[in-house]
């Protein structure tokens, strides 16, 4: 074993990393763009693509007939404004999936497993039912507001008590987090129990409906509302790339590369949180879009946080765009749940990443 | 040569438990320390307050003449580089990503060359496309050797003679890896990296250290050259087994005769 002078060859091909990863951004960009544009075109009214540019505005021609004013109509007042909104939603609960898997080195973490989106869900429910009730008759009226609202309030309070469970002089013990967040969850989840018990059958299926999750509430409001968080979530993910993949080697390790493992945590908490609050108030409870999306990205571009994260909010953006074209438009003019199909189609995944690693743990 | 770290009066409680008793430690640039000792005599949490990983209960660490806890993460890992035991990585990071890993925030077009010859020195070149987790332990081990160097070659560039702290680092490797660890170790000493290196095998510490720490019970039983350090009464009171000392060119080695405790 010699001390040998590297060659200028191979520091360069270092850039590349793995071949599949430098086209991924591009790639998934375009996706999104053809999903967008499919998700336009169908619905329970059509806009076939040759009428797609002249709906937009991009005809040039002024020649404004009455099929253009009602395709302008659905697209401008409920379709993009829902396709945006569903795309950040997507995005936003990817990113908390994959900040969540670094967070505890391992592929099966997500939000919904430490109770921040139970503690939202129970907010909701207790919202709907509140404000159904003869105390909250005044608030019924402020109902589609209040309901996001109690959602946000609802995570955040969870994962604050999480926090102050978890952490102690500073120090913030990952292994209690997940075990705390998995009684936080029971307890929410019973709280959702007794208020399914003693609501009437309107707001059962109000409740229900929320729990299934649905894109179907999505407003331009609501889309504003996502944007700037989606927005300082891509500004905290570059921060915090590089510390979640020093975390891999563990707290000790990752400490003794330069990383402040303790502020990596409060961050990474903190963001997980206020982002799965916000995507929970605004779509109810969507499952598995979290766990799915950064391990299928990892298995085609590799776990370096630095690229993961923006992959993940792309293709989590994609697939809940499509779950959600799908939703709108299987069962026409009735819309299907998006967290029924989300689930359909995540939890045998998630069963297939346990199979694999079951057969890696035997070898 | 200027101490690179000074510990003194180190005392680490952990509940009612004392880990470590009043030991002090100073190493100089150029200087390589092994820390030797039964299981449970304090080593690694020796090594982890050295480190700035811990704080102690009393006394004091001193990095570069600073007190280690005035440093912040980043400062500290530009002067101290730690290689620990069983480092369990779950995602499929490459060798190359993880020896990377190692250069912190600075481009790869500068710690590039840094990165290859860390890979060449520990011999996986041929693996830097490789995912970790599907190499064996030993060659996982060496991977992560490669980061630590690819750490300190980045600080001592910037910041001169650094530390470099290796936990068991052998504890993995087969013969011929665990001489060349230690040997490229002994490399960075000769250019003025202060090492301390916890190893089991007396041999290899007798045969690459300037100098030996033996801890026992959490305290500091001896501190000095080899040929002092080294003889049958010290290995039979702190190791409990019988063992001739023989000396080979100067150098003493040492045959343990009997791995049962030996009645004083």
């Amino acid at each position: 074993m010699s001390v040998a002078v590297g060659t200028k060859a191979r520091s360069l091909r270092r850039h590349a990393g793995r071949r599949s990863a430098s086209f991924a951004i591009p790639l998934l960009l375009a996706v999104l763009f053809a999903t967008a544009i499919v998700a336009l075109t169908v619905g329970a009214a059509g806009i076939p693509l040759s009428r797609l540019p002249a709906a937009l505005g991009f005809a040039g021609n002024t020649t404004a007939d009455a099929m253009t004013a009602r395709d302008q109509l659905v697209l401008w007042s409920i379709r993009i404004p829902r396709i945006a909104a569903t795309a950040m939603v997507g995005g936003l609960l990817a990113a908390a999936g994959a900040i969540m898997q670094g967070l505890f080195r391992n592929p099966l973490a997500d939000p919904a497993l430490v109770g921040v989106s139970s503690g939202g869900a129970l907010a909701a429910a207790s919202a709907i039912v509140f404000t159904d009730s003869r105390f909250g008759e005044a608030l019924r009226f402020l109902q589609t507001e209040l309901l996001p609202l109690a959602a946000f309030a609802g995570s955040l309070a969870t994962t604050a008590i999480l926090y102050g469970i978890s952490s102690r002089s500073g120090r913030t013990s990952i292994a209690i987090f997940l075990l705390a967040g998995v009684a936080i969850t029971a307890i929410a989840n019973a709280g959702i129990g007794l208020l399914v018990f003693i609501a009437d059958d309107r707001q059962l299926r109000d409740i229900t409906f929320w729990m299934l999750g649905s894109m179907s509430g999505a407003t331009w409001t609501k889309a504003a509302v996502l944007a700037p968080v989606l927005v300082i979530g891509l500004g905290a993910c570059a921060f915090i790339a590089r510390g979640l993949d020093l975390l891999v080697l563990g707290e000790a390790d990752a400490f003794h590369g330069g990383v402040d493992v303790e502020r990596l945590k409060r961050i990474s908490i903190v963001m997980v949180s206020a982002v799965t609050g916000v995507a929970v108030s605004i779509s109810g409870v969507i499952g598995f879009v979290g766990i799915v999306v950064p391990h299928l990205l990892r298995l085609v571009i590799g776990p370096a946080h630095r690229l993961l994260l923006p992959a993940s909010i792309l293709l989590g953006a994609i697939l809940m765009v499509g779950a959600d074209t799908l939703a709108r438009t299987i069962v026409a003019p009735a819309e299907m749940p998006i967290g029924i199909l989300t689930a359909a189609v995540g939890a045998p995944v998630f069963l297939g990443i346990l199979l694999r690693q079951r057969g890696l743990a035997a070898l | 040569m200027s101490a690179v770290i000074e510990a003194r009066g180190l005392v680490k409680r952990a509940g009612r438990a004392t880990l470590l008793d009043g030991v002090g430690l100073t190493v100089a640039a150029g200087e390589m320390v092994a820390i030797i000792g039964p299981n449970g005599a304090g080593k690694s949490t020796l090594l982890r307050l050295l480190s700035g990983d811990l704080r102690p209960s009393e006394g004091e660490v001193r990095l570069k003449q600073r007190d280690i806890g005035s440093y912040t993460p980043r400062e500290l890992a530009a002067r101290r580089a730690m290689l620990s035991q069983h480092i369990n990585v779950t995602f499929p990071f490459t060798v190359e990503e993880i020896v990377l890993m190692g250069a912190g925030e600075r481009s790869p077009r500068d710690t590039g060359p840094l990165v290859d010859a860390a890979l060449d020195e520990v011999g996986l070149s041929h693996f830097r496309e490789r995912q970790l987790p599907t190499l064996s332990g030993g060659e996982q081990q060496r991977a992560h050797f490669a980061r630590v160097l690819v750490q300190l070659a980045c600080g001592e560039a910037e910041h001169g003679p650094g530390l470099l702290l290796l936990d068991e680092p052998t504890s993995s490797l087969d013969l011929r890896h665990q001489i060349d660890l230690v040997e490229a170790a002994r490399r960075r000493a000769s250019t003025g990296t202060a090492v301390i290196a916890i190893l089991h095998d007396l041999n290899l510490a007798i045969r690459f250290a300037d100098r030996l720490v033996v801890l026992s019970g959490g305290r500091l039983a001896a501190d000095g050259p080899r040929a002092e350090v080294v003889t049958r009464e010290r290995i039979r009171d702190i190791f409990e087994i019988d063992a001739v000392v023989h000396q080979a060119d100067g150098v003493p080695y040492v045959l343990p005769q009997s791995m049962r405790a030996v009645p004083r």
